[in-house]
């Protein structure tokens, strides 16, 4: 019976070997066993967005991916946005458009928009507002957080 | 909203997992890509005893091209199917359906062999594979079987595929010259789950088929609607709004979103819009 597993794994470049319980998702892990509280809990399941890291350089949702899943990857969290993926930018035009509301969805919101200006995509309101579907919470501050994305993006392009 | 008490397993090869399947006192549960099943697990919906982790069976990725169908390992994930030139060059309709399949964070971990085996109603890939008449590899220790997925999807998360059977692979014809299709589905929030969603394929000799998704207990195919656009070259207006009237073979069910009338109403208008695409292409 393996209820409890070693797991060894990189979290925003360190180097983490820990004993978890098999039933613990990355969410709680990464909260909990490492103190990264910026990842938030919202649903707790997949709908809400607030809870989305980076794994293995992709988007996944941390409440949906047990701890032991994420066993030898690479997650980068939040905390590791402005040194690991090079989005002070985003994160300084996020700032400057005030774009958010409560602020809950932002570590999600930012990992989707990280991930949508990673893939070369363009400053395109409606292909921005599609990708960023999943971290919709129920507030009002959409159009500004699609603003500092497209803002971003014009800004890179033009460098 | 935490998954209950489960052992972990985690095997390399087809037949570990179909070992660990075999076992009844094992209470196995597979785990692709967890998108569902963890939910389903926080929700206390499901509670299997041992948690079989396939995502380290390496015979079950990749998507391989043969001389007339498109083979899909069963870990294969929504993301490696949005990025696939065969994919884009032999099933042009997976191609069309994907980008409503759940959000980008979601595709990046979804399996094509979890969506098919867990049959949810409102999910896009079933009636996929009903219209483009695909089949499911099935194997267990007793052998290796192919399934029609006109007979695989029985109901609400129920399949033919019995407990101790694991699908390993999802084979999907390669397109035709002249095949056509159709997709539209309307949902909330883009992503959501579908009120309501089509998928057609009309093959070179006019013949359609024509599958409802988010409507009934599984995806469903509506043999009226088939028949009367059948043999049509032309989707014109009339024939457009005889196939609406049509659709009346179909149960519908309701669920949170809307009752079964509604329901049967955005299936005439997804069915709609999705023949007016094809006949502008």
């Amino acid at each position: 019976m393996n209820k409890t597993a070693q797991i060894e794994l990189i979290v925003n470049g360190e180097k983490y070997f820990e004993n978890v319980p098999v039933r613990m998702n990355l969410a709680d892990f990464l909260r909990n066993k490492l103190g990264l509280t910026g990842t938030h809990v919202g649903c707790e399941h997949g709908v809400c967005g607030a809870c989305t890291i980076f794994l293995d350089g992709v988007t996944a949702r941390s409440c949906l991916t047990l701890a032991v899943q994420a066993d030898e990857t690479e997650i980068t969290t939040i905390e590791g946005y402005e040194t690991d993926k090079n989005a002070s930018d985003l994160i300084k035009n996020f700032h400057k458009r005030n774009a958010l509301q409560c602020g809950y969805c932002t570590p999600g919101m930012l990992a989707s928009s990280i991930e949508y200006i990673e893939q070369g995509n363009p400053p395109d309101r409606k292909k921005v507002k599609e990708h960023i579907s999943g971290n919709y919470c129920r507030c009002t501050g959409y159009q500004a957080i699609v603003d500092a994305i497209c803002t971003t993006i014009q800004e890179r392009q033009s460098r | 909203m935490k998954a209950p008490d489960f052992s972990y397993e985690k095997p390399t090869t087809i037949s570990d997992v179909l070992a660990l399947l075999a076992n009844n006192e094992l209470e196995c549960q597979l785990l692709a890509g967890g998108q569902s099943l963890m939910p389903m697990m926080n929700f206390r919906m499901a509670s299997p005893g041992t948690l079989v982790d396939i995502s380290n069976v390496s015979e079950l990725s990749g998507i391989n091209e043969r001389d007339e169908t498109i083979e899909i390992g069963a870990m294969v994930r929504y993301r490696e199917l949005e990025l696939s030139e065969i994919i884009k060059a032999h099933c042009p309709l997976v191609a069309m359906v994907l980008p409503y399949v759940a959000h980008a964070a979601i595709r990046n971990r979804g399996t094509i062999g979890g969506s098919i085996g867990l049959s949810d109603p409102a999910a896009e890939l079933p009636a996929v594979l009903l219209v483009l008449d695909g089949k499911i590899e099935i194997t267990s220790e007793k052998g290796i079987r192919l399934e029609p997925a006109r007979t695989f999807f029985k109901g609400i998360y129920e399949t033919s595929c019995e407990p101790d059977e694991l699908i390993t692979k999802i084979i999907l014809p390669k397109k035709h010259l002249k095949q056509k299709f159709g997709f539209h589905e309307i949902a909330r929030r883009h992503g959501d789950y579908a009120m309501a969603g089509v998928c057609i394929a009309q093959d070179i000799d006019l013949k359609v088929r024509v599958a409802f998704f988010g409507v009934a207990d599984r995806a469903v195919r509506s043999i009226a609607v088939e028949k009367l656009l059948s043999g049509n070259s032309d989707l014109s207006e009339q024939l457009i709004k005889d196939a609406q009237n049509a659709l009346n073979d179909i149960e519908f069910e309701g669920d949170m979103n809307a009752g079964p009338e509604a329901k049967q109403h955005i299936a005439k208008v997804v069915l709609e819009r999705a023949l007016k695409e094809m006949k502008n292409e």
